[in-house]
């Protein structure tokens, strides 16, 4: 009879269980992430969702999170280092990084966003070889460092040399395309809070990238969100990692800035 | 995440004798349900977690069978009655046979 309250209480999926959490979650409690007319993604999940990314212990980016970490203070590549060789404790040096990016690389003078920044650490310092897009260990690395600017505004750069790339992004996010003949700012401007079919059209801010989507079962970075969007209205999509895309996210993070950085989000 | 199996699970430290508690557990596990078609038309072999088992002090405490319509990285929460301090074993297992294993303790007073 002691357990038998237990019984009942089966939560095998992760979509059911907002009422389970909602009770110890920290975050949940009146929890906003608007500045002015911005009004963050979080804002767009139903109470279902934003509680599973309400606490950190339901939120399954941080089995990624957790690899990340582990990472950081991995050695490896011919030159005998890790990420902490340089840079120490992750929650001190990656303060505040993670709501910068995309910025130019100094190096190379181009643009460049968290993901091609660690993969450049990896090679360029390191000497290791760079980690695939979309794998676990660079999600859950990007992931790791975005972590430690969560709560601070996004705050990205297009002064100087980034502004011809905020420029070509602006183009792409106008730009109608496919055979659908859609434009992002079609659906995330002029129609945000509405429904296209059976989906609330988000103002598609982000600050909760890499985002756990329910409906990809794992942690995925902004590039195959901007990929599924551009399949969704039949264009032929980028390579995550493209110049491309990397301009586009710089004009849509920079649409983002002020938004606190939510990342890793959970998503529908 | 389908190299390495990540577990964690959230048991308080402390209670009350009888008090009533709250178990958090995450497991991270793709749960191929066996219905996805490959690129070749055939499918991809199910592979899932079948069973779960929570053990308090060696006694199985909460027990449950898990079917396909599970999602990836299931997440369960469950109450127990806190009756005495001692070892709280979690325990999955897979469709290939191998078991995943997890032990926390909690101290009641």
């Amino acid at each position: 009879m002691t357990y038998k309250s237990a019984a009942a209480y089966v939560v095998g999926g992760l979509v059911a269980l907002g009422m389970l959490a909602s009770a110890s979650a920290p975050m949940a409690e009146g929890y906003e992430n608007m500045v002015g007319d911005k009004k963050s993604g979080y804002h767009y999940s139903t109470p279902a969702t934003q509680s599973i990314q309400d606490d950190d212990f339901n939120n399954p980016s941080f089995l990624w999170v957790d690899q990340g970490e582990q990472l950081w203070s991995k050695v490896d590549g011919k030159a005998g280092k890790s990420c902490a060789t340089c840079h120490d404790a992750a929650a001190k040096s990656m303060k505040g990084v993670g709501a910068t990016y995309p910025k130019i690389d100094a190096k190379s003078g181009k643009l460049i966003n968290i993901e091609q920044r660690i993969n450049s650490c990896r090679k360029n310092n390191m000497q290791a070889k760079p980690w695939k897009w979309e794998s676990n260990q660079l999600l859950g690395m990007t992931a790791f460092v975005k972590l430690q600017s969560r709560g601070m505004p996004v705050n990205v750069s297009i002064d100087g040399a980034a502004k011809p790339y905020y420029e070509k992004g602006k183009n792409f996010y106008n730009q109608r395309r496919g055979m659908l003949d859609m434009s992002c700012s079609g659906c995330h401007v002029e129609n945000a809070g509405k429904m296209v079919r059976a989906d609330l059209l988000s103002n598609g801010f982000s600050n909760g990238f890499p985002t756990y989507r329910l409906k990809w079962q794992k942690l995925g970075s902004l590039h195959r969100r901007f990929r599924g969007c551009n399949k969704n209205i039949r264009a032929q999509p980028y390579k995550a990692g493209s110049d491309e895309y990397t301009a586009l996210e710089l004009f849509v993070t920079h649409r983002s800035n002020g938004l606190k950085v939510e990342s890793p989000s959970v998503r529908r | 995440m389908a190299n390495k199996i990540k577990i964690r699970v959230r048991v308080p430290k402390t209670a009350k004798k009888g008090q009533l508690i709250e178990i958090k557990t995450l497991i991270s596990h793709n749960m191929e349900s066996g219905q996805r078609k490959n690129k070749k038309g055939g499918k991809h072999p199910r592979k899932i977690v079948n069973k779960f088992v929570c053990k308090y002090n060696g006694k199985e405490v909460f027990v449950s069978d898990w079917h396909p319509a599970i999602s990836a990285n299931p997440y369960l929460a469950f109450f127990i009655r806190a009756e005495e301090s001692g070892k709280l074993e979690f325990s999955w297992t897979d469709d290939d046979g191998s078991v995943y294993t997890k032990t926390a303790s909690i101290q009641v007073n």
